[in-house]
């Protein structure tokens, strides 16, 4: 279980427990959460659930896989500090992330 | 004007089972998709992606999966428009009246929205400026290329897209390649390509930058492009071309009238049937209590909603359930020997 903020591009900050093993994106969609799409429902096959994590936690993620920066590539305004948050699994070192939104996703 | 029994919005795996199921009860239908390809998701998004929870498949690709059934319905050699979307539902008396983007009308009792999350769009610049150009001399596909010939062309983008017109178009044009990154997801045999035709000087190759404005009096003048330190460039533009892929966007579906939980539409379980008389809604695009956003689940949604037309288009007649091992009828439609 951690504690995972979003923190939309509007600047509202929402703080949710998600439990260990489900994705931020899955945090955010079952805690209706807006800002994060998924529209492809978590398979890597899109970009809509783009998030932006801060150096202090990017470095603590565990590193992309193949793929993800290809779907990146076509998210909305995406920089260096851009993950897809299907693809962040949610454990206990994980407690504390704060994640921000992209002021849209399509 | 066509005249069918069923318009059916989507021509992904839940469409053509659809159309299938239509097919082995005795109605007609025309397929829509805004596509220029039958598969929906599975061939734009996944089509070398096995999928292994198809019901007696234990594994295939996107791909395969569309080319079966595209051959199951073949049998009733049903319509597709292709690089055509809905756009407006009209109703006339017990007909739907559909029109679609390129100016086609249907007349039907029956149209079945199976457009998954919608229909899929060229993601475009993020930059308000690149509107007022859009469509002259910013794209995002190319229709005619002889329009760049010894023109400056930049072109943003990573993928095989981007890549290919890179290096199509440096036989006639200026061009520069503009990338958020130093890896490119296209060919390895194009990445080459574009890192010789960079070493020559014949393509401009930026990578790491974005696009930060597009300026020009009247005609595109003018790129700018920024890092993410905040350095930027200036670059000269005749055309500015994003390749960034495809997005889903529900589209003018939102606009029908038709009740919506927040993108997806409700149905009744027992026919897909939505609010509207007549509209039914299957896969991804329905919602209603326990729903799997499953391929199999769209199949039996296709299945359910296929005879919940029946009564529409055969108001005269009382549907009868027969299997396909059985019927003849149904062996004359396929046009199997009984």
């Amino acid at each position: 279980m951690a504690k995972i903020k979003y923190i939309e591009h509007s600047g509202k900050v929402h703080i949710v427990e998600v439990q260990n093993g489900l994705t931020v994106m899955e945090g955010a969609v079952q805690n209706d959460i807006p800002g994060i799409d998924a529209d492809c429902g978590g398979s890597m096959s899109c970009a809509t659930c783009h998030v932006y994590v801060k150096e202090d936690w990017y470095d603590k993620l565990p590193k992309k896989e193949m793929g993800e920066d290809d779907m990146l590539d076509q998210a909305y305004e995406p920089n260096s500090n851009s993950r897809l948050s299907c693809q962040i699994s949610v454990s206990d070192d994980l407690d504390g992330l704060t994640v921000h939104l992209p002021e849209k996703q399509v | 004007m066509i005249k069918t029994d069923a318009v059916i919005v989507g021509a992904g795996p839940t469409g053509l089972f659809c159309a299938h199921q239509l097919g082995i009860i005795g109605l007609k239908c025309e397929i829509v998709d805004n596509l220029n390809k039958i598969g929906g998701q599975c061939i734009e998004l996944y089509p070398d992606k096995p999928i292994y929870d198809i019901p007696a498949v234990p594994e295939c690709t996107g791909e395969e999966l569309t080319n079966n059934l595209i051959k199951q319905i073949k049998p009733f050699k049903f319509n597709f428009h292709l690089n055509d979307r809905v756009q407006e539902l009209n109703k006339e008396n017990d007909s739907w009246i559909v029109k679609t983007s390129n100016g086609k009308v249907f007349r039907t009792p029956n149209v079945i929205i199976a457009g998954g999350v919608g229909s899929f769009e060229p993601r475009k610049f993020p930059t308000k400026s690149a509107e007022k150009f859009d469509g002259t001399s910013v794209l995002y596909s190319i229709k005619d290329k002889t329009i760049f010939k010894n023109k400056s062309v930049i072109i943003f983008g990573g993928g095989d897209s981007a890549l290919d017109w890179a290096i199509e178009l440096s036989n006639n044009s200026k061009v520069s390649l503009i990338h958020r990154r130093d890896e490119f997801r296209g060919a390895p045999a194009n990445v080459k390509k574009i890192k010789e035709l960079s070493e020559k000087n014949i393509i401009n190759l930026f990578t790491k930058y974005s696009i930060k404005d597009v300026k020009g009096n009247g005609s595109l003048e003018q790129v700018e492009i920024k890092n993410e330190e905040g350095k930027s460039k200036i670059l000269k533009a005749d055309y500015v071309l994003g390749f960034f892929g495809l997005i889903m966007q529900l589209g003018p579906i939102a606009e029908w009238g038709l009740n919506l939980d927040k993108k997806v539409i409700p149905v009744n379980t027992a026919n897909f049937e939505t609010n509207k008389k007549g509209i039914f809604a299957i896969g991804d695009i329905c919602t209603y209590p326990g729903k799997l956003k499953l391929i199999l689940s769209g199949f039996h949604e296709g299945a359910l909603a296929a005879r919940g037309c029946f009564k529409y288009a055969r108001p005269n007649e009382k549907y009868r359930f027969e299997f396909t091992t059985a019927s003849n009828t149904i062996k004359d439609r396929l046009g199997v020997k009984s």
